[in-house]
C-alpha cells in the first residue's frame, strides 16, 4: 500500500502586483491589483514506503508548497492527499508527530543552548517514554558523531555540525517518514559527504522514507532512485534517473582553464561554445563524442594545460526541459 | 542631497505598500491623542490655579504631537542596527563614502517620511472631526506657521542626528544596547513627548531649554501657537541647528572610533 | 507530558538562555524599569501643578499606575513569543511550531519568557507599594487577594491584546508597531482612573477593550471608595475574570488568523 498518495492538488495564491513609481504606490493606496499563481496545478503521485526520492524543480517551482501541504502546513484548494492513511491538513497533530522535516536554512535548535537541551525538549513535545529517548539519542549520536557537539551552544557550532544535530533532532521521535529540504545547503564537502551517507543508511537500514529537496544534482545522483521534477507547478517527470538523463541529451560542460589566442571550434557533439578571458567552456554530448577524444581534438589547436568536466547543473537540465516542452 | 530625495522616495514607497498599516496608525494616534487630551481636561477642570500653558494650547500641542510623533528619535535605524549587530558594517568600510553622512541622510529620511505621510490626516481629522473643546487650533499667525515650519525641518535633522547615535553606540556591544534602550525614553520625557515642557517644574526649565530635546518638539511647537514670537526664531534655530551639527560631529568621531574596535575584534 | 509541565520546560530553558548573556540583561532589566518609572515622574509633574484629578491624588494614581504596569509587564515577559510573532511567521519558526505535536499557542508562549522585564515590574510594584503607603492603607487578605487576582487578570487582558497583533501579522507583516502603540496607548490609558475620562471612552475601556476593568473595579473597592461611576460593587469580582474572557475570545480569533495563514501561506 502506498505511503503517500498526492492526487490532483491544486494551491493557487494571490499575488499583489504594483507598478514601479511613486505615483502608482499612491495609486495602489485606494485599489491593488492581484495576479493569480498557480503554485500547485494538478499535482499527482505516490510513494510506496521505503522510498528515497528527490524532489527537485527551480525556485518557485511549487516544491516547498508542496512540502507544506504534505507537512500540514498548507490547505490546498482542491485535491486529495493522504500520508499513512492521514489526511495532514485534517489531522495536523497525528500526522505531525509521524514525519521529521528538516529545512537545511532553518534551525530547529535552541540557539544559545547546548543541542542536548533541545533533544530533551523534543523528547517532551513529542511525549518519548524516557528509555525509548534515551536509545534513539544515543543511536544518532554515535552515527551522526555528536558525542562532543552535544554540549556546545548551538550558534558556536559549524554549519555543518549544526546541521548533524538538525538531522537527529529531526529523527528523535522516530518518523517512518523524513522531508529534507536542501539539507546540504552550503555545507562543506565533507560535511555534505556525511549527510548523504547518514540519509542513505537511514533510508536502507531503517527503511525511513525520504523525500529530498535540492538543486544539488550530486545530492541527487548519490542518494536517489526516483526523481520527480516539479515545474510551474506540474510534475514535469517522475521516473528513475536514468530515465531523466534519458529524456534529454545528456550534456557534460568541458572547462579548460589557460586558452590563449584565438581559437576556432566546429566539432561534432559540441553544442555550446563560450569563451571569458583565458576561459573557455564548451557544452558537449558525452555519448557522441567521448571527454577523451574531445581533449584530443582542442589539443590539437592549443595546449590543454587544465581542464575540468562537470556534470550539467540541475537548473539547466530542467530549463531544457522548460524549452522542450515549451512550458 | 539627491541621495536623500532617493532614501525619502523608497521609504514613502515602502510604507504605501503597508496602507492596512498606515490607517491602523492614523486611527490609533487620533484615538489616543484624544485619550491624552482628556487626561489634561481633567486636569484642568481639577485646579484653579494659573497654569503655564492654557488648555486649548495644550490641546493643539497634543495634536501636533500625535502628527509629528514618527518625527521623534524613539528608535534606531533597524537596518543600520542589524549591520553593525551581525558585524557586517565591516564591510561598509571598503566603499568610498563617508558612513555618518550616508547614515545621517538615511535617519533624515526615517524620521521624515513616515511623518509627512501620516501627519496629514491626523491633522484633518484632530482639526475638523473633533468636538470644538478638543479641537486642533490653526497656528496663531502666518508669521508663526512659517517659524514653525522651519523649525520642524531643524528638528527633523536633529532627531536625525539623535537616531544616528543610537545606531552608533551599538559599535560598542553590551552598552551600546543598554544606550540604545536607555535613551529614547529620556528623550521621549526631556522632547515635551510626555507633557509639555512647562509643566515640568520651574526649576528645571532652565536645563529643559538648554538641551537639545527641547528643539524636537516643545519650540516648534509654541512657535506654532505664538507662545514664542517670531523674535525668536533666530533663537530656536540656532539652538537646533548647533545641537544638530555637534551631535552629527560627535556622531562622526564616535564611528571613527567604534570602527577601529570593530577591526581589532574582527567584527 | 502535560502541557503545562510542556511550557514550564520551555520556560526553565528560556531563562537558560537568557543568563547566557548576564551582563546586557542587568542592563536592560534597568533600562526597562527606569524608561517605565520616568512616564511616573511626567505624572507626578502634572499632579504638582494641578494638585488633583478630577478628586484624585496623586497616591491614588500611583495605584492605578503600578497595578497596570506590573501586569503588562507580567503579560509582556509572557507573552513575548506574540508579541514579536511577525519575526516567528518571516523566519520560518511558525512553519516549525505547525510541524510538531503540540498547540501552536503552547509553543508560541513557549517560545520566550522574557525575564528582563522584571524592570517595569519592579518598577510598578514600587510605585503601587509607594502610593498604598502615602496613603496609609492597611492590607487585608482581602485586598491582597483582589490585587494578585487583578494583576493576574490584567496580565491575561494585555497578553490578549499580544495574540491579536500577532494575528494581524497573518494579514501584514509590517506595521506591528501601529498595534504596539494599541497596547501602549491602552497602558497610557488604564494609569488613571476611569472616571475621567468621558462616557463613550469609558465604555470602550470597559466593554470592548475592557483595559478599564483590570484595576479600575478592584482599586475601587480595595480604596473603599464609592464609585462616582455607579457600577455595582461586585464588579470588582468580575473583572479578574473578564481578563480570561478577553484571552480566551483572543485566542479563537488567533485561529482564525492561523485558518487564513494556512489556506493562503502568507
Amino acid at each position: 500500500m502506498a505511503q503517500i498518495v498526492v492526487e490532483n492538488l491544486v494551491k493557487t495564491f494571490k499575488v499583489g502586483r504594483r507598478q514601479a513609481g511613486l505615483w502608482n504606490a499612491l495609486k495602489g493606496v485606494a485599489r491593488r491589483e492581484y495576479t493569480t499563481v498557480r503554485a500547485l496545478d494538478g499535482v499527482s503521485f505516490s510513494l510506496e514506503p521505503g522510498e528515497l526520492v528527490g524532489y527537485i524543480g527551480p525556485n518557485g517551482a511549487g516544491k516547498s508548497t508542496t512540502v507544506k501541504v504534505l507537512g500540514g502546513i498548507m490547505v490546498p484548494d482542491s485535491g486529495r492527499c493522504e500520508v499513512m492513511g492521514l489526511v495532514p491538513w485534517k489531522a495536523r497533530m497525528a500526522h505531525v508527530a509521524r514525519i521529521g522535516v528538516v529545512f537545511g536554512q532553518r534551525c530547529q535548535l535552541m540557539w544559545d543552548l547546548p543541542a542536548a537541551d533541545s533533544f530533551d525538549l523534543l523528547r517532551d513535545i513529542y511525549r518519548v517514554p524516557a528509555a525509548v529517548h534515551r536509545k534513539k539519542r544515543d543511536m544518532l549520536v554515535e552515527r551522526l558523531r555528536l558525542a562532543e557537539l552535544l554540549t556546545v551552544p548551538v550558534r558556536q557550532l559549524s554549519l555543518g555540525q549544526r546541521m548533524r544535530c538538525d538531522l537527529a533532532a529531526s529523527l528523535l521521535h522516530a518518523p517512518p517518514l523524513l522531508f529534507l529540504d536542501e539539507p546540504t545547503i552550503g555545507l562543506d564537502a565533507v560535511s555534505k559527504l556525511a549527510v548523504r551517507e547518514f540519509v542513505r543508511d537511514l533510508n536502507r537500514e531503517n527503511g525511513v522514507t525520504v523525500i529530498l529537496t535540492t538543486h544539488d544534482m550530486d545530492d541527487i545522483e548519490a542518494l536517489c532512485s526516483r526523481v520527480i521534477m516539479i515545474g510551474r507547478g506540474q510534475i514535469l517527470f517522475d521516473g528513475t534517473l536514468e530515465k531523466l538523463r534519458s529524456c534529454i541529451p545528456m550534456e557534460r560542460r568541458l572547462v579548460v582553464n589557460g586558452v590563449a589566442g584565438e581559437v576556432a571550434l566546429d566539432i561534432a557533439g559540441v553544442r555550446q561554445v563560450t569563451r571569458e578571458g583565458d576561459r573557455l567552456s564548451l557544452h558537449f554530448d558525452p555519448d557522441r563524442i567521448p571527454p577523451a577524444d574531445l581533449i584530443a581534438q582542442l589539443s590539437r589547436q592549443f595546449l590543454v594545460r587544465d581542464f575540468l568536466v562537470e556534470n550539467q547543473p540541475i537548473e539547466e537540465t530542467v530549463a531544457r526541459l522548460y524549452a522542450e516542452w515549451r512550458l | 542631497m539627491r541621495a536623500y530625495a532617493a532614501l525619502l522616495r523608497l521609504r514613502c514607497l515602502l510604507l504605501l505598500q503597508y496602507r492596512v498599516a498606515a490607517f491602523a496608525g492614523i486611527c490609533t494616534q487620533v484615538f489616543f491623542g484624544l485619550v491624552r487630551v482628556m487626561i489634561f481636561d481633567g486636569f484642568f477642570r481639577s485646579s484653579s490655579l494659573a497654569q503655564p500653558m492654557s488648555f486649548a494650547h495644550t490641546v493643539t500641542y497634543i495634536w501636533l504631537g500625535q502628527a509629528l510623533l514618527g518625527m521623534l528619535p524613539w528608535n534606531g535605524d533597524r537596518e543600520v542596527q542589524d549591520l553593525i549587530r551581525t558585524g557586517n558594517v565591516s564591510y561598509e568600510l571598503c566603499r568610498p563614502v563617508n558612513l555618518n553622512g550616508l547614515w545621517l541622510s538615511r535617519c533624515v529620511a526615517l524620521r521624515s517620511a513616515p511623518t509627512a505621510l501620516r501627519a496629514v490626516p491626523v491633522i484633518l481629522t484632530a482639526s475638523l472631526l473633533m468636538p470644538p473643546e478638543y479641537r486642533l487650533a490653526p497656528p496663531a499667525s502666518a508669521a508663526a506657521a512659517l517659524a514653525w515650519a522651519l523649525t520642524t525641518a531643524g528638528a527633523v535633522l536633529l532627531a536625525a542626528a539623535i537616531t544616528n547615535l543610537y545606531s552608533i553606540a551599538l559599535l560598542w556591544t553590551i552598552s551600546g544596547e543598554g544606550i540604545a534602550r536607555l535613551v529614547p525614553p529620556f528623550v521621549a520625557l526631556l522632547g515635551g513627548m510626555l507633557i509639555p515642557l512647562s509643566f515640568f517644574p520651574d526649576w528645571m526649565q532652565p536645563l529643559l531649554r538648554w538641551l537639545p530635546f527641547s528643539g524636537l518638539m516643545d519650540v516648534p511647537f509654541r512657535l506654532y501657537l505664538g507662545q514664542l514670537g517670531p523674535g525668536d526664531l533666530a533663537g530656536a534655530l540656532a539652538h537646533q541647528l548647533g545641537w544638530a551639527f555637534g551631535l552629527a560631529l560627535l556622531g562622526q568621531w564616535l564611528i571613527s572610533r567604534g570602527l577601529k574596535r570593530v577591526v581589532v575584534q574582527g567584527g | 507530558m502535560s502541557g503545562i509541565r510542556l511550557y514550564g520546560r520551555y520556560v526553565s530553558l528560556s531563562l537558560q538562555s537568557q543568563m547566557q548573556y548576564r551582563a546586557s540583561f542587568v542592563m536592560f532589566a534597568l533600562a526597562n524599569g527606569l524608561s517605565a518609572l520616568l512616564e511616573f515622574f511626567a505624572t507626578a509633574a502634572l499632579f504638582a501643578r494641578f494638585g488633583s484629578l478630577r478628586g484624585w491624588a496623586l497616591p491614588e494614581v500611583a495605584l492605578f499606575y503600578g497595578m497596570v504596569h506590573t501586569a503588562f509587564a507580567l503579560a509582556e515577559a509572557a507573552g513575548r513569543g506574540f508579541d514579536v510573532f511577525h519575526l516567528h511567521v518571516r523566519n520560518g519558526t511558525f512553519d516549525r511550531m505547525m510541524l510538531r505535536p503540540r498547540s501552536t499557542v503552547l509553543q508560541v508562549l513557549g517560545q520566550d519568557f522574557q525575564l528582563l522585564r522584571v524592570g517595569r515590574f519592579a518598577q510598578g510594584l514600587f510605585v503601587l507599594l509607594w502610593g498604598a503607603a502615602s496613603l496609609g492603607m492597611r492590607w487585608t487578605a482581602e485586598s491582597v487577594f483582589l490585587a494578585v487576582l487583578s494583576v493576574v487578570g490584567g496580565a491575561l487582558l494585555f497578553s490578549g491584546l499580544f495574540v491579536l497583533q500577532a494575528t494581524l501579522s497573518f494579514w501584514s507583516v509590517e506595521g506591528l508597531e501601529i498595534a504596539n502603540t494599541l497596547t501602549y496607548g491602552g497602558v497610557e490609558a488604564a494609569q488613571f482612573p476611569l472616571s475621567i475620562y468621558r462616557k463613550w471612552l469609558r465604555e470602550f475601556f470597559v466593554f470592548v477593550v475592557p483595559i478599564g476593568c483590570i484595576n479600575y473595579f478592584p482599586l475601587i473597592r480595595i480604596l473603599g471608595r464609592g464609585d462616582p461611576l455607579g457600577y455595582p460593587g461586585w464588579a470588582a469580582w468580575v473583572s479578574p475574570a473578564v481578563g480570561l474572557g478577553f484571552f480566551l475570545v483572543s485566542l479563537r480569533v488567533w485561529g482564525v488568523g492561523v485558518r487564513h495563514y494556512r489556506s493562503t501561506g502568507s
